[in-house]
């Protein structure tokens, strides 16, 4: 085959992606916050430029191997060794698009990592090897992996880590950014929508760096004031003789309560609060279903769902095991 | 001391030829190893959440398949190319210092060896931080293992490897030029060469200094990068992407002269603007010094720095433009020959546009931060590097082929093997770009099937095994070629460089008598160069020996390293006593026949 057939091929990758379907949660091109919709503008600028090159090379690149294919008995070419005012033409050309690419990057800069407006909630996030700590300062509320933003209202994420580099990312709500230990990074944005983003961590961060994953609600005013009400106190009384106060027996005795805080219960800091863990659509960092049947998965056998977890596998009765997922499932 | 046969022979070479042919086998092999890596790691991905291989594994693999084409098959693969060409085009009989040349081989090969040992021992403790190692996960407290011992200590090696090449080269080419070879009659390969030396001698005690840090941090307890005493992290960041970034230069500056030298002899024309060409080669190779830290937007270094980054990598896209336009005007006209060699070069072009472009993509901050870590990058650096690098190379071995072995290899395996590869490398890479836009990181050993792009994945994974294939095919190639292809004679491509004026492959001193140059492409502007002139005396040409000590001194170094490994202090004076004692013999060794 001759190379100037080589890109008919290209035509059919529109066809490919659409036939793989959707939906795409995690997806970068649906943005769904001011933030997010100023890299995509940009983005989409840049990708129309790149489109305007790539169309110019590749079909003059064809052009050429078409019409100066060797043919049987032509004369030597012309040896030219250059062209003065076609070099710079086309130095300037690129250099002039890169303008049309380089200005609204400079303004994009500038206007994402402007201060945090007067009336944005504060979150702070904290990577953990391998999951993901929310802490909501002002309502004193401590949770993990779900984070619960209101609709309309900047948000101002505070992001650092425990241990080594993360990297927050929630593509539908803007681009990610590195938690790195001794500095505090921020993202800001407002959602512009209701519905739950997923998202994950984006640095290499080891061994499980695959399952650190996150999910983002962003709710109505009065949902997220509902949420931030239930998520306060203390989690829930088990009643006497139920199968949920034998559950928390077995959280103390199993040494759970050592890395686990549940307020008033325990008050350990190593893996993530779970006082209200019962309200929380996945567990284990995003990576299982919040059911009964997940729940018991994960605590049998933490590093066989989530390798190098430092959530030991600990030998549990089976009845244990039962009892200790009724408890934690009714923290809600 | 110098014979030419037998397996001691080898072992004692200073000729460059030789050394090259060493250098490109030893660097083909590391190149089937880090593919077999890639192809375990594709088969992993092909749909989610597949058990192929553990996320340990998985990991130790991508960080392995980086750190080795890298480290172990481009820049050496390159390096095969420097060594045996680079003499013949600048009409020189050997490189400026024939032992520190086996020297650099042999260095090469022990650090490789010693990265890959890693997966022989009990457990198999490769490196898995990723061939970008960040801190603070390579500390002793979050990689207590080996892993991250073998690739500091690999990488140091090689290291001293490149660094001998580098210098070895600058001065070949500056003092050995034939006669009448100015500079700006240099082959543009040469050229290239000599720009990617220099950057090699500036980058590598770059990532020298950060590693010697890491390794104070590992062994001895110092935080350089550790905030527990006042370190910083990001300090690794910024000195291995100061190495990291030149070394992108590295890896694809050598392909960008190969094209430069295949494109003219396929079209019968000189290259186009070869002043230009080459300037923009050397403005590539000092801008690459002011782009590093486009590879850390996420890092949070404010808008200031974001700004001047971004600025600096969009600049950089021009002198790469003008290139490729100089490409085109180089067969704009030309009675282009549709060989091997120009499949694949001109496949160089129409690939490493694409990564040009989505290279200027994540020029812009604000795009990048939601393209880095995904893999819209992995599409980016395989345009590049693979696209780019691999495809240049390759289109260097059939063009050199015959050079280096007095044989041509086949024309129809050869299209059969661009065919494959083209295809295989499109259908691999080019979802890539999706598969990172629709929200997948890089480096993760599984996914979730709810993102969407398991078909997209497999996709991937089915090209990834037509390269696979492509790559047999070239196997094939050589190996039926090796007794029974088209003997080359001198010339068999009608090149205008001097390496075509001499036997395929060339005796021992590579030319009779040393040619004068009286222009840019002497084989098409005087077809007598060869010719010896009246009356001259030829003496007896210079025809170095064999020598022992390079890779006396070379296996000095492995054993140093076994010391920090082993935490033995007796190893470390073995491995300091066999690398002196090398170097000492080899200082007072007569080298001249």
């Amino acid at each position: 085959m001759p190379p100037y057939r080589r890109h008919r091929w290209l035509t059919l990758l529109p066809l490919v992606l659409a036939a793989c379907g959707g939906p795409f949660p995690q997806s970068a091109l649906h943005p769904e916050s001011d933030y997010a919709r100023s890299l995509d503008a940009l983005f989409h600028g840049i990708f129309w430029w790149a489109v305007l090159v790539f169309v110019l090379v590749e079909s003059l690149l064809l052009f050429i191997l078409l019409r100066y294919r060797q043919r049987a008995g032509a004369a030597t070419p012309k040896p030219t060794h250059g062209h003065t005012v076609l070099e710079i033409a086309w130095t300037l050309a690129p250099a002039l698009i890169l303008v049309f690419i380089a200005v609204p990057t400079m303004r994009t800069i500038f206007a994402t990592q402007q201060p945090p407006a007067f009336n944005a909630l504060r979150i702070e996030v904290i990577g953990h090897q391998w999951w993901w700590e929310y802490r909501y300062p002002a309502a004193g509320i401590v949770t993990a992996n779900e984070l619960h933003v209101p609709v309309g209202r900047p948000v101002d994420l505070e992001i650092s880590t425990a241990d080594v580099i993360h990297s927050f990312w929630a593509p539908g709500l803007g681009g990610k950014r590195d938690l790195i230990p001794g500095h505090v990074n921020r993202i800001t944005f407002t959602a512009e929508s209701i519905g739950t983003f997923t998202g994950q961590c984006a640095e290499f961060c080891g061994e499980s760096h695959a399952n650190m994953r996150l999910r983002v609600a962003v709710e109505s005013d009065s949902a997220f004031r509902a949420w931030l009400a239930g998520q306060g106190g203390l989690g829930r009384l088990a009643a006497k003789g139920s199968v949920e106060e034998k559950g928390r027996d077995a959280f103390r005795r199993y040494g759970c309560i050592a890395c686990h805080t549940v307020t008033g219960v325990s008050a350990g800091v190593i893996g993530p609060n779970l006082t209200h863990v019962g309200s929380r659509t996945p567990i284990a960092a995003g990576v299982l279903p919040n059911t009964a049947e997940a729940l018991a998965r994960w605590i049998g056998d933490p590093p066989g769902v989530k390798p190098g977890a430092r959530m030991p596998k600990l030998p549990m009765a089976p009845a244990d095991l039962t009892a200790l997922v009724a408890y934690l499932q009714s923290l809600k | 001391m110098s014979a030419t046969k037998g397996w001691r022979s080898w072992l004692t070479t200073t000729d460059h030829k030789r050394i090259g042919l060493l250098y490109f086998w030893t660097a083909f092999v590391f190149f089937l190893i880090g593919g077999l890596e890639a192809l375990i790691i594709r088969a992993q991905l092909a749909r989610p959440g597949n058990t192929v291989v553990s996320a340990e594994t998985f990991n130790q693999l991508f960080t392995m398949h980086g750190t080795t084409m890298v480290f172990l098959a481009l820049m050496p693969l390159s390096a095969a190319f420097f060594n045996y060409i680079v003499p013949l085009q600048i009409g020189a009989r050997d490189v400026a210092f024939p032992r520190l040349n086996a020297f650099s081989y042999w260095v090469f090969v022990l650090g490789g060896l010693l990265l890959n040992a890693s997966w022989l021992l009990p457990h198999h403790p490769a490196p898995d931080a990723g061939w970008f190692g960040y801190a603070n996960l390579t500390s002793r407290e979050f990689s207590p293992g080996p892993n991250i011992d073998f690739w500091l200590l690999g990488l140091q090696i090689l290291g001293v490897a490149s660094l001998a090449a580098g210098f070895n080269f600058i001065v070949t080419i500056l003092n050995l030029r034939a006669p009448g070879m100015k500079m700006m009659r240099l082959p543009v390969f040469s050229w290239m060469t000599l720009v990617t030396s220099f950057l090699i001698i500036t980058a590598f005690p770059v990532i020298t200094v950060a590693l010697v840090l890491l390794m104070f941090d590992r062994f001895f307890g110092t935080h350089f990068y550790l905030t527990s005493a006042g370190g910083d992290p990001v300090l690794w960041q910024h000195l291995f992407w100061i190495f990291g970034h030149p070394e992108v230069y590295i890896l694809i500056l050598p392909a960008m002269g190969i094209v430069s030298e295949v494109l003219p002899t396929f079209a019968r024309k000189p290259l186009f603007g070869y002043t230009v060409v080459v300037y923009s080669g050397v403005l590539i190779g000092f801008m690459g010094w002011g782009v590093w830290s486009h590879h850390m937007f996420s890092v949070g270094l404010g808008p200031i720095a974001d700004s001047v980054f971004s600025a600096t990598t969009m600049l950089i896209a021009v002198p790469t433009g003008v290139k490729i336009f100089n490409w085109l005007a180089t067969l704009w006209g030309g009675q282009i020959r549709a060989t091997s060699a120009l499949h694949f070069a001109v496949g160089f072009i129409a690939l490493f546009t694409i990564g040009g472009l989505s290279g200027v993509m994540h020029a812009s901050p604000p795009a990048d931060l939601q393209q880095t870590d995904t893999y819209f990058v992995v599409a980016h650096i395989h345009y590049v590097l693979f696209g780019g690098t691999v495809f240049g190379l390759f289109a260097g071995m059939y063009y050199w082929w015959p050079k280096m072995t007095g044989r041509l290899l086949g024309e129809r395996l050869g299209k059969l093997h661009f065919w494959l590869m083209f295809v295989g490398m499109n259908l691999a890479f080019f979802p890539m770009h999706f598969i990172g836009l629709l929200g997948m990181p890089r480096r993760i050993y599984t996914y979730a099937p709810e993102l969407g792009v398991a078909k997209l994945n497999l996709v991937s994974t089915v090209g990834a095994f037509l390269i696979g294939a492509s790559i047999l095919v070239f196997l094939i190639n050589v190996w039926r070629t090796r007794k029974r292809g088209k003997v080359a004679g001198n010339d068999p491509w009608g090149g205008a460089t001097l390496e075509w004026t001499i036997p395929s492959p060339p005796p021992p001193h590579n030319f009779d008598v040393i040619p004068t140059v009286a222009s840019r492409l002497p084989r098409w502007s005087m077809t007598q160069l060869t010719a010896i002139p009246e009356g001259a005396e030829l003496g007896k040409p210079h025809a170095p020996a064999g020598s022992w000590w390079p890779l006396v001194a070379a296996c000095g170094l492995p054993v140093l390293a076994l010391a920090p490994l082993t935490h033995t202090l007796w190893v470390a004076f073995l491995g300091a006593a066999i690398l002196i004692t090398g170097i000492y013999r080899w200082a007072f060794e007569p080298f001249e026949v």
